[in-house]
């Protein structure tokens, strides 16, 4: 990862944890000051998906072209976006305690996003159970297509289905419900790319970790 | 009569709708005291992005290390 990649993303965090919390936004009864968390509760999942995008990526050409290289990168993308995932969910549940009075409320939009955590969990499971790497690297890649796929609809279909509490779904197209003067896009996109940077980041440097660790076991 | 008196009663409840001010975190901005919350939350920003920062450099070292050993 460039140096300049890792200096946007330190710019774009500063910049949206000063902004996110001083600039104006709408009010709105309710949510009153807590839509402020839409500018970190909701990034966190956007960089889970991008993340996860990152790991199928991978997975797709490790089954093109068998290289350990390619399972190490998926493996650490859907690790590190699983740890997104978790913090999206740890967020949206203290958000949804003050919103919609209790953490866990059974709203399609918190199933869909738990089901989907469970199927990534169900990846690594699957990885700790194989053996031979050869093997683990082709199943698991196979098996992250189908991860991915049962994200989108656990997440972008099933709960604009069904009447969910959650903004974006239940009919409402995106989060254009509380973002009438689009005052809010200009801090909550740099957020969503700032923390996927930092996930890329992260990532890379456990990719490296693990290539460091194979040279030691081949030595 | 009628409907100047519902025409009144209307522009009265659009007023007072108007005057319903949503509760925001007003008087903590206007003490200051926010920025408090933004020195804190930069603080421990930076800390973690240091801590990254040099985490990316320590595994540098080791990969060197390792590329000098192996050729």
């Amino acid at each position: 990862m460039k140096l300049w990649m890792k200096v946007t993303a330190v710019v774009l965090l500063v910049y949206t944890h000063t902004a996110g919390l001083l600039f104006d936004v709408p009010r709105l009864p309710i949510l009153n000051e807590t839509i402020r968390a839409l500018y970190f509760h909701v990034p966190m999942w956007f960089g889970m998906i991008l993340l996860y995008g990152m790991s199928i990526y991978y997975a797709i050409r490790y089954l093109r072209n068998p290289l350990e290289e390619y399972d190490i990168r998926s493996v650490e993308f859907a690790h590190v976006g699983t740890a997104f995932g978790i913090l999206g969910m740890l967020t949206g549940m203290l958000w949804a305690r003050y919103t919609w009075g209790a953490f866990w409320h059974g709203d399609p939009k918190q199933n869909g996003a738990a089901i989907t955590l469970l199927v990534y969990l169900a990846y690594f499971v699957l990885r700790g159970s194989l053996e031979n790497q050869e093997q683990r690297a082709r199943l698991s890649a196979v098996y992250n297509l189908f991860a991915f796929a049962a994200m989108i609809p656990l997440i972008f279909i099933i709960p604009r289905m069904q009447s969910s509490m959650h903004p974006g779904s239940g009919g409402n197209p995106g989060f254009n419900a509380y973002d009438l003067d689009a005052s809010m896009r200009i801090v909550f996109y740099p957020a969503v790319a700032g923390w996927f940077l930092i996930g890329y980041w992260i990532a890379t440097l456990r990719v490296r970790v693990r290539k460091l660790l194979l040279i030691d076991t081949a030595s | 009569m009628k409907y100047v008196l519902t025409l009144v009663c209307l522009l009265a409840a659009a007023v007072v709708r108007a005057q319903e001010q949503v509760e925001m975190a007003d008087t903590m901005r206007a003490e200051g005291k926010i920025y408090v919350i933004v020195g804190i939350v930069l603080i421990v920003l930076a800390g973690m992005l240091v801590y990254l920062f040099m985490l990316d450099r320590k595994l540098s070292n080791l990969e060197k290390e390792r590329g000098n050993r192996t050729s």
